[in-house]
């Protein structure tokens, strides 16, 4: 079973409705670690080694975390700065992250349509992540599309309920390990059809 | 004229009050004005001064041993051995080219040999007394040139030694008694026969290291303990009487007696403070010495052989100019420096007056020659000043150096001094966290217990009382970019901060408070630094209770912050307020009525909603409330 890593994200938890839901369900599922970075380092202060132990503890990283001006949360972005070091994470002998599986989990106010040349955000949420992507990849790990909550403004309790059992099921899955390959070709994780049979 | 002792009293006084206020407002250097106030009322010009002179200069000298003992303290040991090339190198250049060249010329002038060889003695030793005071009121100590004629300086202070003890083995009276031209008193040195003079001569420095490290400081340590402030005055001025009447009575030079006594010093806890409270009597009889000397040019001599004297007193600086501009190009100074070098050392020094009578009392100069000399001397000590000042005035504007004063960057750490008051739990942390950082304050601290363990454990602690001027001088207030004000006691903080502010408006004040109370006195008094102690800790403490109640950490850490603003702007706004006590407890209340009110309604208001950053809940009803209009 492959073991999960969720870096959470969220400045301003207590407030939010739709990552309160999420994280419900998620936490203290067996073999999933839910490492939340504000609460761990509220003065921005990370623990590099401690850091890097735990991503090579595990086999899938989530990079959980809110859609903030089409970017994650600042501690979450030193965490990238800090802990993905030269010879370590990337460069020559750089092998420390590969082959692990590596996606974002967003949660976005602004629905799925707004996120398009038509709509006001004008680029897709998978253009908005490129940074994420490119990191992972040159980090040799497999990166996969986002797992995205999307409008949560306008979402009901159930509907976030319902995201939240999606969230749940996707990370069953990754633990199985059974067709990663063919999540790739989606544009979100929410939409395989493991997580929509029924 | 001359009566009373109060009345010399009056006359020397006055004299330097006029002449060296005058010096000062025309820029020369003090120095400069003492010895013209000493010609002025020496027995030549006003006449107030007689023969009497002489015994004001041999008073006076005690001036030079008190430097002397400051310089001593100013050279711990391990700088003293970085130090050696320089000090070996530049000093044994300097004193032996001078020795040589002048010993050519006085052999040339037809000087019997051993006249020569002491008169090329006297002349290789240059003034401290002069150097260093002017030095130092430029504070050009720091630069190349500063730390050079340190050197040379310290070296002839040691050779010193050497040729007193040399002396003797020229006289002309066998026997080593005294001879015609008896000495104030016969000392030890003169009853023992020469291999024991030797000895009497290690025993005693022997005997001024062990005083020194089991004596001198448990006595001071003990006078600390009782905290009256003048026995600490009283012990500093029986070491040095001490450690003369010791050197005087086996023979030897008192000056170089104190030099060593202060170096034994220098590594005890309590070298500010004796650095202190010696320096005004230093001073005073500094000037004293340089008025005598300036008295005591014998102005009959002169006019009985102008042309000889002058034309030796010209000899002399050049030569002895030669010889430094050559040890500095040697050692590879910049032309500024090396010229800086070139006058300030070309005066004969005072030791001169010690080596000249005492070849004289040994028979080796006739009284002819030693007033010749003597005149010389205090004439080259007059004069070097003014050719300094010239060389400064004129010549160095030309070659473009004010540029190259400037210090060179390695010495940032050093222009950029820090001093710690207090040296605490407060200010022991924000010490150890400087040095951490490699930046070593210069720490003072008023408890002479605590100063001793301190310095067992590697720091560099003094002891001394910091509300006094002359402490914080000692300890370089005057160069210092910042003093940390890290005192126990609000009343003490108040004085010293006080104090630095009106002295030295320049240095930056950080200052520790206690309490918010504390922290109004001292905004009252313009201080802008202000760190209540008590106010982050609380807070820290507080934010942990929440924290472990369920709170987040990040959005704590940001009320903490905002937190601390809005009580810092309450204090602020009240500081302004008038004096008015009854006034000022009114507008309290107020204030305090006024947090009151904020904080109920922060508490209606939900302290962590009224931050709307990264909370979406506004812009969902927003949105909610337009979906229900459509």
């Amino acid at each position: 079973m492959k073991k999960i890593l969720i870096l959470f994200s969220h400045p301003k938890f207590e407030s939010s409705r739709a990552n309160a839901v999420l994280v419900d369900h998620i936490k203290g599922i067996e073999g999933v670690t839910f490492h939340d970075l504000y609460e761990r380092y509220p003065d921005f202060h990370i623990d590099v080694p401690v850091e890097k132990a735990l991503l090579d503890q595990h086999d899938v990283i989530i990079w959980h975390h809110p859609l903030y001006w089409y970017s994650c949360p600042p501690l979450m972005k030193q965490w990238m700065d800090m802990v993905l070091e030269f010879n370590w994470a990337y460069g020559p002998k750089g092998t420390a992250l590969d082959s692990k599986i590596c996606f974002n989990a967003i949660t976005a106010g602004g629905s799925r349509d707004l996120y398009c040349s038509a709509g006001t955000n004008t680029f897709s949420v998978n253009e908005f992540l490129r940074p994420f992507e490119q990191t992972a990849n040159l980090c040799g790990m497999t990166y996969l599309p986002p797992f995205a909550v999307m409008g949560t403004h306008q979402l009901t309790n159930d509907e976030l309920i319902q995201h939240a059992h999606q969230y749940g099921a996707l990370i069953n899955l990754l633990q199985q390990d059974e067709s990663v390959g063919d999540f790739k070709d989606c544009a979100f994780l929410n939409d395989i059809l493991q997580l929509n049979t029924d | 004229m001359t009566g009373s002792i109060l009345f010399q009293a009056i006359v020397f006084l006055a004299g330097a009050i006029i002449c060296v206020s005058v010096a000062k407002r025309l820029g020369l250097s003090s120095v400069l004005g003492y010895l013209l106030a000493g010609v002025l009322i020496g027995p030549y010009v006003l006449g107030y001064i007689g023969e009497d002179g002489q015994d004001i200069l041999h008073f006076a000298e005690f001036g030079v041993v008190v430097m002397l003992f400051l310089i001593g303290l100013e050279i711990e040991p391990k700088n003293f051995w970085k130090m050696r090339k320089t000090i070996l190198g530049m000093g044994g250049i300097q004193v032996a080219g001078t020795m040589l060249l002048s010993y050519v010329l006085f052999m040339f002038l037809g000087f019997e040999w051993k006249v020569s060889l002491v008169i090329s003695m006297a002349v290789a030793l240059s003034s401290t007394a002069i150097a260093l005071q002017t030095i130092k009121e430029k504070g050009l100590m720091d630069t190349t040139f500063g730390s050079s004629s340190f050197s040379i300086l310290l070296f002839q202070d040691i050779i010193v030694i050497l040729m007193l003890g040399a002396i003797p083995l020229l006289s002309n009276s066998e026997g080593g008694t005294t001879g015609e031209n008896h000495g104030e008193h016969a000392n030890l040195l003169d009853t023992l026969p020469l291999g024991f003079q030797t000895l009497a001569i290690i025993l005693s420095v022997v005997l001024i290291i062990v005083a020194g490290k089991y004596l001198i400081v448990p006595m001071l340590r003990k006078v600390a303990n009782t905290g009256v402030r003048e026995l600490l005055i009283a012990s500093a001025l029986l070491i040095v009487f001490g450690i003369s009447y010791l050197m005087e009575y086996v023979g030897l030079s008192p000056a170089l007696g104190a030099f060593l006594g202060g170096v034994v010093l220098s590594n005890s806890e309590f070298k500010h403070e004796l650095e202190s409270t010696l320096e005004p009597f230093k001073n005073l009889l500094l000037g004293l010495f340089f008025m005598a000397v300036g008295a005591s040019i014998n102005f009959v001599v002169i006019a009985k052989s102008p042309l000889t004297i002058g034309g030796i007193l010209f000899a002399i600086i050049v030569l002895k100019a030669i010889v430094l501009f050559i040890t500095g190009h040697i050692f590879k100074l910049k032309l500024d420096q090396k010229l800086l070098l070139t006058f300030s050392l070309a005066q004969i020094g005072e030791f001169a007056f010690v080596l000249l009578s005492f070849a004289f009392n040994l028979n080796i100069l006739n009284s002819g020659q030693m007033d010749m000399m003597l005149v010389i001397t205090a004439l080259t000590m007059t004069l070097t000043p003014i050719i300094g000042m010239v060389n400064e005035r004129l010549i160095l504007p030309k070659i473009g150096t004010k540029e190259s004063i400037k210090r060179p960057m390695d010495h940032i750490a050093k222009s950029q001094k820090i001093i710690l008051v207090g040296f605490g739990h407060f200010g022991n942390t924000v010490g150890r966290f400087l040095r951490s950082h490699g930046v070593e304050a210069t720490i003072l601290d008023q408890d002479s217990n605590r100063v001793d363990f301190l310095r067992k454990m590697g720091f560099e602690v003094y002891y001394g009382d910091a509300t006094r001027l002359d402490l914080l001088e000692a300890a370089g207030i005057a160069e210092a970019k910042i003093l940390i004000c890290a005192v126990d006691n609000p009343d003490v903080t108040r004085r010293i901060t006080k104090l630095v502010k009106s002295k030295y408006p320049h240095v930056e004040l950080m200052i520790r408070a206690k309490n918010r109370y504390d922290a109004y006195g001292l905004l009252n008094l313009g201080m802008e630094n202000i760190y209540r102690e008590s106010l982050e800790t609380s807070l820290t403490l507080a934010k942990d209770v929440l924290s472990k109640m369920g709170f987040r950490k990040y959005t704590l850490n940001r009320q903490v912050h905002k937190f601390i603003q809005y009580d810092e702007g309450i204090l602020r706004r009240l500081a302004k307020e008038p004096k008015d006590e009854k006034n000022y407890i009114f507008k309290a209340r107020q204030e305090l009525e006024q947090q009151e009110k904020y904080l109920n309604e922060d508490f209606k208001r939900g302290i962590v909603e009224y931050d709307q950053h990264w909370d979406s809940e506004a812009i969902r009803k927003t949105l909610l409330k337009t979906e229900d209009n459509t």
